[in-house]
């Protein structure tokens, strides 16, 4: 317990939260999350966030995609044909409804599992579970933490830092 | 909360009223951060209303009594119904195209209305998905009670079996299948992915420690992080975009299984949009019968405002008015075909055997609903609830307009015959009505049923919340 997860910052407003992340970010520090009960716009970006998850939702598409069809291929015209008044085996068209479901499926199942893995989740414990306040995360408070592994942290400057940001609160939560 | 209004067209009218005289106010004055959290979190944490036993007793006995009819149609088979030839579709495939006409307005207002950039979707989002995944439930169930042999449903299935054979693809049933599965999988998964952090509200306001683990069980550990809410906008915009062409898609596949049939009164190129019309028509109005009385009980009226009842009421009525164009153009086709099969259904549908059900379906689908037409009764609540309540039967009785009225008289005379449900088909509609309701109330009681994060970012930017 002795070891520092990082810096908990708190703030009343998601424009104050907006407006340290960018400070912080100028300030060069990179392993750090802000964390705020609704989905602010803007707020990822401000702390560098990338995310990859559009270009999997697509593979995951066009996997499923073209794996219903060849399915649909196979099984009608090569595996189990059967002339049906006269149509053509490999009648396409009657196999494009097929082909789409399973390319949404697909990708609907990539877009959700995708985002849970990308996001370590389910992850039942985390340091920042420790602080009693950061149960307001999910309610009406608006956190910035700053990582002890970044390479400009320093226990005493950054904490001076994250003060001149007008926080209403700075925790160190443990490891 | 409004935002200032400086446009010169409107400064006349009070902000809270659009020039057109409804309310603009998604949320009522004076809401915050708390409010929100506490109307809506606290719900499943505090023993349920005396109103909610009395509705969920109702539905369990509604539930037992398709439970009954359910296991007798498996001990005796389909003959227990009323279906035979000619008419072999019966209640069930009826039932089948409501419930999941029912379902489409919930992907409608979840998906769509936020591609669209629609705020009014926000309290009522969340409702409406959980109204489509329990009616899809009831939808799937219908077509498997009705297989004969449901034990073996899962042959509908690509799996490599040891009679080595393969579902024929080029059937609309089998596509049916994939449809059904695929909107019933991407709903749920969809809806799960918004719960997940209002999940995490719910675990944090906890007082008894088996809430705080059970919810936070279902919350995964969500801890509201930046990059985390990031993926999840992400992956909810991508599910919205993936799940408006799989709203559409399912329903047309719905009525290719008629369409691509050679019965005249199926075999129609306006079927599609015209089911697709049809099915959010009917799910707007299964989504203001519910929530015109949980919004009551639950007293929501600041969350769930006039606004949204009077947008949901235009939906009803521009889609209503579609269906309408339907059923006109269908006798239209009919007669311009020149075909005297074609001809001789249309006549047999409105002045045949089963005609007066013909006149009931204008009246509750096509006449009833241009009461729409009024601002008063659309800010009306119990008026609109019984509007809805109308276009609901109306949308059944359509349904089974189009199985019955087209089966019972087809090319041969000699073949024709009249179909009469008996008592377990009605115990299954009404039962799956109890399946329905039964699965909504436990939704009501232990989730919270609006979106609270959503919810909390209108209360952070009032201006998105007064859109004209």
């Amino acid at each position: 317990m002795n070891k520092t997860y990082g810096l908990l910052a708190e703030f009343s407003t998601h424009e104050k939260l907006i407006h340290a992340a960018e400070e912080a970010y100028a300030a060069g520090f990179r392993k750090m999350d802000g964390y705020a009960p609704f989905a602010v716009e803007g707020l990822a970006e401000a702390l560098g966030k990338k995310n990859r998850l559009p270009l999997l939702v697509l593979i995951g598409g066009i996997i499923g995609g073209t794996g219903g069809y060849f399915m649909e291929w196979y099984a009608n015209a090569i595996s189990y044909p059967i002339n049906i008044g006269g149509r053509p085996i490999h009648s396409w068209p009657a196999f494009i409804p097929i082909t789409f479901e399973l390319s949404v499926l697909c990708a609907g199942l990539t877009a959700f599992f995708g985002s849970l893995a990308l996001n370590g989740l389910p992850r039942p414990y985390h340091p920042l579970f420790h602080i009693p306040e950061f149960d307001r995360a999910s309610q009406d408070r608006f956190f910035l933490c700053i990582e002890a592994n970044d390479a400009k942290f320093h226990p005493k400057e950054t904490r001076a830092f994250l003060a001149g940001l007008g926080p209403l609160s700075i925790k160190e939560v443990p490891e | 909360m409004n935002a200032p209004d400086q446009s010169p067209l409107t400064s006349n009218f009070s902000p809270s009223q659009s020039p057109l005289g409804y309310p603009t106010n998604l949320l009522a004055p004076g809401q915050t951060y708390e409010t929100v959290n506490a109307t809506i979190a606290d719900v499943p944490l505090k023993p349920a209303p005396g109103p909610w036993w009395v509705g969920f007793i109702i539905a369990s006995l509604l539930l037992l009594m398709f439970l009954v009819a359910v296991t007798w149609l498996f001990i005796k088979g389909v003959g227990i119904w009323g279906v035979n030839v000619p008419v072999a579709w019966g209640f069930a495939i009826v039932n089948f195209v409501w419930w999941v006409g029912i379902a489409h307005a919930g992907t409608f207002i979840s998906a769509i209305l936020l591609l669209l950039f629609q705020p009014w979707r926000t309290a009522i989002n969340r409702f409406t998905e959980a109204m489509t995944l329990f009616a899809v439930c009831c939808a799937g169930l219908m077509p498997l009670l009705h297989l004969g042999r449901p034990w073996v449903f899962y042959w509908l299935l690509p799996y490599p079996d040891t009679m080595r054979l393969w579902p024929q693809f080029r059937s609309p049933l089998v596509w049916d299948v994939f449809a059904v599965g695929t909107y019933f999988t991407i709903s749920l998964l969809f809806w799960y992915l918004g719960l997940v952090p209002d999940l995490a509200t719910v675990r944090d306001r906890a007082k008894k420690l088996w809430q705080k683990k059970l919810y936070g069980f279902f919350a995964l550990g969500w801890r509201n992080s930046a990059a985390h809410w990031q993926r999840h906008q992400i992956a909810y915009l991508l599910l919205a975009g993936l799940a408006t062409p799989l709203v559409l898609s399912v329903h047309s596949v719905v009525s290719f299984d008629f369409a691509v049939a050679i019965v005249p009164g199926w075999h129609s190129t306006i079927f599609p949009p015209y089911f697709v019309a049809g099915a959010i028509y009917s799910g707007f109005a299964m989504a203001l019968n519910i929530i015109i009385p949980v919004r009551k009980i639950y007293h929501l009226e600041h969350l769930i405002t006039g606004r949204y009842l009077n947008n949901m009421a235009n939906i009803m009525l521009v889609t209503g008015m579609i269906v309408a164009y339907g059923y006109f153009i269908e006798a239209f086709m009919a007669w311009y075909s020149g075909d005297i099969f074609e001809i001789y259904m249309m006549m047999n549908r409105a002045f045949g055997p089963y005609g007066w059900v013909f006149w009931l379906l204008m009246l509750c689908n096509v006449l009833v609903p241009q009461a729409l037409w009024s601002a008063r009764i659309r800010r009306n609540a119990l008026l609109l609830f019984v509007v809805a309540l109308f276009i609901n039967v109306g949308m059944w009785i359509e349904r089974f307009v189009i199985v019955i009225s087209s089966l019972n008289r087809d090319y041969s005379p000699s073949t024709w015959a009249m179909f009469y449900p008996t008592k377990w088909d009605w115990m299954t509609l009404f039962g799956s009505v109890g399946l329905f309701l039964t699965l909504l109330f436990l939704f009501i009681k232990f989730l919270p049923m609006i979106s609270i994060s959503e919810t909390r970012e209108l209360v952070a930017e009032p201006e998105k919340a007064t859109t004209p």
